[in-house]
């Protein structure tokens, strides 16, 4: 797979850069190739078997032990599932996107499938230098899609995140070459994570390595406080970067701290669970009502974003298996309905030419089937019941309570600010008389609804039958949690 | 227990339809209503079958189930979308498919000069399914799915004409109360699984006896939170009368028969918390009986004649809920009084809508008068309705609500005394609100100025639901009560143990004239005042109580000082933090650290695009540092 993202880019390097078009094609192509190969590695994968499967490993920079080794667990199966779906997605929702941006639309797509080959590799790597390197390299194409591409003020937001993310990333290397050298001595040079997981390492010394990665990870989620980076990236960012900005890249916070965090320092995440869950519920409550008072649409999706990764990494912390799975599975949805929600977004703003809500209105007259898309994807964002984000919000509000009930009911007020940051901007973007300058906008094109399609028909067939991707979740989720030493707690009543 | 295929099609049939309406768009415009009706009809046909079967099996074998698949399982979170049909919930699919039907067919006529009849009807199977996927559940998360549902299905037909932005807002008022609400019913399955380690209902009875006092009234209170949001009951109650801006066949079904009760109908299902929670079920008690009062008093001065019956519609639930909060032997009667509440208040908002049409859309009752001879069926059904509601022999209503005031009259202690007498007062005070309805509709000098366009009666199709709800007006009552028909059937259900109302302090005679007595009261009073010349404005000068009734007892006002403004603060303070504070700390490093050196600001700033080269120096730094400390 990722050596097909890799000459599907350099392919269309070769390409004249006039042909856009035909490049615009190869690239959907070759994205639903890879789509398809991730499609059929998830069918073969079992996920009874909580070990790694597909494992490749080949020796790389053998004097410091350093592999290319790679390996998918039920975890990282359904990320990669995520990210391959979501770029064919991405390509045919913004088709003429890039046709504007600083650069030739050529250099959009070569870095489109660059950064696939990257995410794909940054779920894959067992390796921790590996993942390191692809933690890294996703940065630089994101960069220049956002810098190149984007609108506004655009080189700001892509300096800050930047610079922003490479601060995370220096914290972590720190973490990593600790590790590396507590692994030197206890049981050789090393970065083969199962290997790294066995180590004994004193409470204080994990607690530092621990911090390193996790705030590498917390930046990238983003957990409040170190979220700033992200509304102004969504604003500035073109549609299609944003989406795979928040819907894929965002995830490698979340799926770091399980994978590494958790794994790697079991002691530390439990001295520090209390201050993660604090930062978690803050990131629910504090997005959420940030979110209510956001003008900029975009804004608006980036803000109810950080209020969902605090549920996620709450869920994670929570320790219980309804927690971890439920965070798990609320990382793939939540791709799909924040996807949802900056398509519609994007393209209600290329028809207004402005990204303000108020701007917007009665929208349900003109544009219906663009509103209802939008309506849709809110009810999603709100996790309305029947939709697929209610069966990972429930799951991971019904975890944290087993464990920490006064947590769980300060995080469930969000279902209740939810309910406002979703149906305020609904009711003035698609209700209400029809603003002036709103009477001719066009409704959804072909295109544009076979993008938005198979969108929506995941949240909602995910909400009646999430059980293909719980039970891929599930028995890895349940290694995760026993390896650190949890159980469930028992029902209070015996049965 | 019985299984059974049948149930999946109930919900499935008008969930469909719906979205065939959704879907093919305009194309079906011609049939979307056909289409709807029929689905609903469809539905009230198997919940008919299923009816008569269930009647005919034997009391102890009487509940089927449906399995459908496995929803969610994890760990020991293990819940399965399954269905189940008792005599609890067959009532319900009864009444929210019959009355549905009848609305169905009423809105084929009423919407029909709108251009979106379409997608009203899609909205209406839409909220038929969800309603009955919210009694059909077998355990609380499925209700929940149906609760939320519901929800959904309220918010679009209230905002059905959203073009006007206050009824958008009223529609949005209903979602978020409604959310408050289900905040109480998502903290009660949490409770019910970290207790019990199970969700569905039949678990949570089992062992519901078995869990701690405090858990037991902790799910109690968080269920009636639920309830209240659902069921407009004090103090989220402001939601209900802004509804009335949906078209007057959605007040009719879903803000009056059917949705506003589900809060009864959870209570009721949870029973064996209830029971076993004397806290909340005493808290229950508070509620309805506050709600009764709250309706009743704001009901006495509405000039709008769909806030007025709204505000009934609060006060009668909250008779429900007084019921519900009465033990065993309540659940039966609130039921009762639910199911023949859903019939003459369903009337009477159907008549609303028939006197609106006669009217051009005016609502305001003191602009109405002297319309009784020109809409005589109109009268006549509303008439039926209205004599059933305050309670007049032997109108459904005096049997229904007159059972809620004797048992909590008998209820034990000086609680049975004090809920009894506000049953007592509150029967008194529909007597006066709902006469004065009636008077100032029909009755008296006419007040519509344009005298040359007479108000015209209803056409076929809303007519005849009119009267089948008349109809049910009349008899229902006393179908119910006519040999304990409904208490023996639901027993099963709401009071497995049987538990028999003993204690009588007062008679079951005397009670009822009491009731009487204070009905009668209440019409005096309503005919002294309204029969003759009732002002076509409504007067400045009245007294303070008025006043309050007339803004819903400052209920907008008081959300508004104690959350609205600050939550807008809170917003705003909010954002500039994170403006100013987190995001300006972000910058502030980052400036100082670009000013730190003049290479290190080309690095950053000029020659951002040589990042990998400075990634690459980076790795590199890195295995040197890892070569070095490991030599």
């Amino acid at each position: 797979m990722m050596l097909v993202c890799l000459l599907g880019a350099a392919g269309i390097y070769l390409i004249p850069t006039g042909k856009i078009e035909t490049i615009k094609k190869v690239a959907l192509a070759i994205s639903l190739f890879v789509m398809v190969l991730g499609i059929y590695l998830i069918v073969g994968f079992d996920s009874a078997n909580t070990s790694l499967q597909f494992s490749e490993s080949r020796s790389w920079i053998s004097a410091f032990g350093i592999n290319y080794s790679v390996g998918v667990d039920g975890i990282s199966a359904v990320l990669i599932l995520m990210s391959v779906i979501l770029v064919p997605i991405v390509l045919l929702a913004t088709w003429n996107e890039a046709d504007s941006g600083r650069w030739s639309s050529k250099s959009f797509y070569i870095l489109v499938l660059i950064l696939e080959l990257f995410m794909i590799g940054v779920f894959a790597a067992t390796d921790l230098f590996l993942f390191y390197v692809f933690f890294e390299a996703m940065l630089i194409p994101v960069y220049f899609m956002i810098a190149g591409f984007g609108n506004g003020e655009r080189a700001a937001a892509a300096v800050k995140f930047l610079l922003y993310s490479l601060f995370g990333g220096l914290l972590m290397l720190a973490s990593i070459i600790g590790t590396y050298v507590i692994a030197g001595n206890q049981i050789g040079k090393t970065f083969d994570i199962e290997k790294l997981s066995t180590l004994q390492i004193d409470q204080t010394t994990q607690n530092f390595l621990f911090l390193g990665f996790f705030l590498a990870f917390a930046i990238k989620a983003p957990l409040w406080p170190f979220h700033t980076w992200l509304p102004d990236a969504a604003r500035s960012a073109t549609t299609g970067t944003s989406v795979l900005l928040v819907g894929v890249l965002d995830k490698v916070g979340t799926y770091g701290m399980i994978k590494f965090c958790l794994k790697l320092f079991p002691e530390a995440s439990t001295y520090f669970t209390p201050m993660i869950i604090t930062f978690s519920l803050i990131s629910i409550l504090y997005g959420a009502i940030v979110a209510i008072g956001q003008k900029d649409i975009r804004g608006l999706i980036a803000f109810t974003s950080i209020s969902h990764f605090g549920f996620i990494t709450m869920g994670i912390f929570a320790m219980t298996t309804q927690g971890m799975s439920g965070a798990n599975l609320y990382m793939f949805n939540h791709a799909f309905s924040t996807a949802a929600l900056f398509l519609i977004a994007g393209w209600m703003i290329a028809r207004r030419k402005s990204a303000v809500i108020a701007d917007f209105g009665g929208l349900q007259r003109v544009t219906p089937v663009m509103a209802w898309c939008f309506f849709i994807a809110g009810l999603s964002s709100l996790a309305l019941p029947g939709l697929a984000s209610f069966v990972s919000e429930f799951l991971v509000l019904v975890g944290t309570f087993t464990r920490y009930p006064v947590a769980a009911v300060i995080g469930t007020i969000g279902i209740i600010l939810a309910a406002l940051y979703i149906l305020i901007p609904v009711q003035r973007a698609l209700h209400g008389k029809t603003a002036t300058g709103n009477e001719n906008l066009a409704d959804l094109t072909t295109r544009e609804k076979i993008a938005i399609a198979p969108v929506l028909a995941i949240i909602i067939l995910l909400g009646i039958f999430p059980k293909p991707v719980i039970d891929l979740i599930n028995p890895t989720a349940k290694t995760v949690i026993s390896n650190n030493g949890y159980s469930d707690p028992a029902s209070k009543v015996k049965k | 227990m019985t299984t059974s295929t049948n149930l999946l099609y109930l919900i499935l049939i008008p969930l469909i339809s719906s979205a065939i309406l959704l879907l093919a768009g305009r194309r079906v415009d011609k049939v979307g209503h056909i289409i709807g009706t029929l689905a609903s009809a469809c539905s009230f046909a198997i919940g008919l079958v299923e009816f008569f079967a269930m009647q005919s099996r034997d009391v102890s074998n009487r509940a089927v189930t449906q399995k459908l698949f496995e929803w969610i399982s994890v760990g020991d979170f293990k819940v399965d979308a399954s269905l189940l049909l008792d005599q609890l919930s067959i009532c319900f699919v009864l009444l929210i498919t019959g009355v549905g039907t009848l609305i169905h067919i009423y809105s084929i006529a009423y919407m029909s000069e709108d251009r979106d009849r379409r997608r009203f009807f899609a909205y209406l199977n839409l909220f038929i399914a969800a309603m009955l996927l919210l009694v059909l559940g077998d355990s609380y998360l499925n209700l929940y799915v149906g609760w939320e549902g519901v929800g959904l299905a309220s918010y679009l037909l209230i905002g059905f004409w959203n073009q006007k932005p206050e009824y958008a807002t009223a529609a949005k008022k209903a979602f978020v109360a409604n959310r408050v609400g289900d905040f109480g019913l998502s903290i009660a399955v949490m409770l019910m699984f970290a207790n019990f380690g199970s969700v569905a209902f039949k678990d949570v009875a089992l062992h519901a006896e078995s869990a701690s006092n405090s858990a037991l009234t902790a799910i109690g209170l968080m269920l009636l939170l639920a309830a209240c949001g659902k069921s407009a009951q004090f103090p989220l109650q402001s939601w209900l009368g802004d509804a009335m801006a949906g078209p007057t066949p959605v007040s009719a079904l879903i803000h009056a028969a059917t949705m506003v009760t589900a809060g009864v109908y959870l209570i009721a299902r949870s029973n064996f918390i209830f029971d076993v929670a004397p806290t909340a079920q005493l808290m229950v008690m508070v509620i309805g009986a506050i709600t009764l009062l709250f309706g009743a008093i704001v009901g006495m001065a509405k000039d709008d004649i769909k806030k007025a019956l709204a505000a009934s519609t609060m006060s009668q639930i909250g008779y429900m809920i007084l019921a519900t909060g009465l033990g065993p032997v309540g659940y039966a009667f609130a039921i009762m009084h639910l199911l023949t509440h859903g019939f003459f208040k369903a009337g009477m908002f159907l008549g609303a809508g028939s006197v609106m049409h006669g009217m051009h859309d005016e609502v305001n009752m003191r602009k109405y008068g002297g319309i009784g001879k020109f809409m005589p069926l109109t009268f006549v059904t509303f008439g039926l309705g209205y004599l059933a509601i305050i309670g007049v022999p032997p109108f459904a209503g005096f049997y229904s609500k007159d059972k809620i005031i004797e048992t909590a009259l008998n209820h034990e202690g000086i609680s049975g005394l004090i809920f009894g007498a506000v049953a007592l007062l509150g029967a008194a005070i529909t007597a006066f609100y709902m006469s004065r309805v009636m008077l100032m509709t029909f009755f008296g000098k006419e007040r519509w100025s344009n005298r040359a366009d007479e108000p015209h009666e209803a056409p076929f199709l809303m007519a005849a639901p009119m009267v089948i709800l008349a109809i049910g007006s009349i008899s229902t009552g006393f179908l119910f009560t006519k040999g304990e028909s409904l208490v023996n059937w639901l027993r099963p259900v709401v009071n497995p143990a049987g538990e028999q109302h003993l204690v009588e302090h007062y008679s079951a005679t005397s009670i009822s004239i009491a009731a009487i007595v204070a009905v009668l009261i209440g019409v005096a009073v309503a005919i002294s005042k309204y029969l003759k010349d009732v002002p076509d404005v409504a007067p400045e000068k009245v007294s303070i109580f008025t006043k309050l009734a007339r803004k819903d007892l400052l209920q907008d006002d008081f959300n508004n000082s104690v959350l609205v403004v600050p939550g807008q603060g809170l917003v705003k303070s909010l954002l500039n933090i994170d403006r100013l504070v987190i995001d300006g700390l972000v910058r502030l490093v980052g400036t100082l650290s670009l000013d730190a050196g003049q290479t290190l600001r080309k690095l950053q700033t000029g020659y951002v695009r040589s990042y990998a080269l400075l990634m690459i120096i980076g790795v590199s730094a890195l295995i040197l540092t890892i070569w070095l400390v490991t030599l």
